[in-house]
């Protein structure tokens, strides 16, 4: 018997936690304090768990990883975002948590063929969420220079935030329903970390987003050329 | 800055198994809050159904060593004082 499996979808939902992953791995050594630093590689060893599986529901997971070009990718323009200072990273953490945990549990709810890894998936990034939610309110609602760094990293990703809600092909939920919601949720972190909402749009011509169709940021090649180096230095060998 | 802004707190576990709270460790977190989160990192990796305290290490009293003779050395030659004759019966758990 054979199981269709959405191709599309699970290099979508794959490629948003591999490059996310990555991007936490490289505060390895450089966080705030020891503390933050086993809290975001916990993190980004959840998303790298979720990545290899997501993967292999596409084909060959190292394969996929490590040699596709930056045009295959079809991951998310906000997760490949430099992580910035500290305040960049956690914004990018909320947004991008919020929207992972509203569409796994809807995932999680239904019988596709992403639910089981959904139902593990959920518990995890409702950690993610939390755990972004508390530096928000820290940094938001902390000192003047904190609250700054934390008013300009929102604002400065907004823009990547209409793009999560780009139906993906394979992908069986209400879209519109998820972004209400996503906006809902970040509003009321936002707004009890004493900072708004960007005016900024999220959609449309000044917004940006076209990472589902294989565009990305400049970062994000120079993000692939290290995490890819090795593996293409020794094509075929074992690890 | 990381003595005064994230002080240090102790993390007493207990396991999804376990009767009572064990000392595990100590972390520095601003409060309470992320030391709770810190503790659920560092010591519990999210095992499910474990329960986690958090103590501000400045809330603990500790016994002094000095007093060692008279807190902890109660004259053994009373052996009234020990009640350590009876046979447990079978099925007492956790005695």
């Amino acid at each position: 018997m054979t199981v269709t499996v959405p191709v599309t979808a699970a290099l979508a939902l794959g490629d948003d936690a591999l490059v996310l992953s990555h991007r936490l791995g490289e505060w390895a050594g450089h966080a705030p304090v020891l503390e933050e630093e086993v809290a975001l590689a916990n993190i980004a060893l959840d998303l790298l768990g979720q990545a290899r599986v997501l993967l292999s529901m596409a084909g060959d997971e190292d394969e996929l990883a490590y040699l596709r070009e930056e045009r295959a990718f079809r991951n998310l323009q906000l997760v490949e975002q430099p992580n910035g200072d500290f305040a960049d990273t956690i914004a990018r953490q909320l947004y991008f948590s919020t929207y992972q945990h509203l569409l796994y549990a809807e995932l999680a709810a239904g019988d596709g063929p992403f639910a089981p890894l959904a139902a593990k998936a959920v518990k995890e990034t409702d950690y993610h969420r939390d755990h972004a939610e508390l530096w928000t309110l820290r940094l938001g609602d902390g000192t003047e220079v904190s609250r700054e760094r934390m008013r300009q990293a929102v604002e400065a990703l907004w823009r990547f935030t209409g793009e999560m809600f780009q139906p993906v092909e394979g992908v069986d939920v209400d879209w519109a329903d998820l972004d209400r919601r996503w906006l809902e949720s970040v509003t009321d972190v936002l707004g009890r970390a004493t900072l708004s909402v960007p005016e900024s749009p999220r959609t449309g011509a000044w917004s940006a987003g076209a990472g589902r169709q294989g565009l990305h940021t400049e970062p994000f090649g120079r993000m692939l050329a290290e995490m890819q180096h090795l593996h293409r230095s020794h094509p075929g060998a074992t690890w | 800055m990381t003595n005064t802004e994230w002080p240090l707190w102790e993390v007493f576990v207990r396991s999804r198994r376990g009767l009572s709270h064990t000392h595990a460790g100590s972390l520095h977190a601003p409060d309470a809050e992320l030391a709770l989160r810190n503790a659920r990192d560092l010591y519990t990796r999210r095992g499910e159904g474990v329960s986690i305290w958090v103590v501000p290490a400045t809330a603990i009293t500790a016994s002094s060593p000095d007093e060692k003779d008279p807190f902890f050395e109660p004259s053994a030659d009373k052996p009234y004082r020990h009640p350590t004759f009876y046979e447990i019966p079978e099925g007492v758990r956790h005695l």
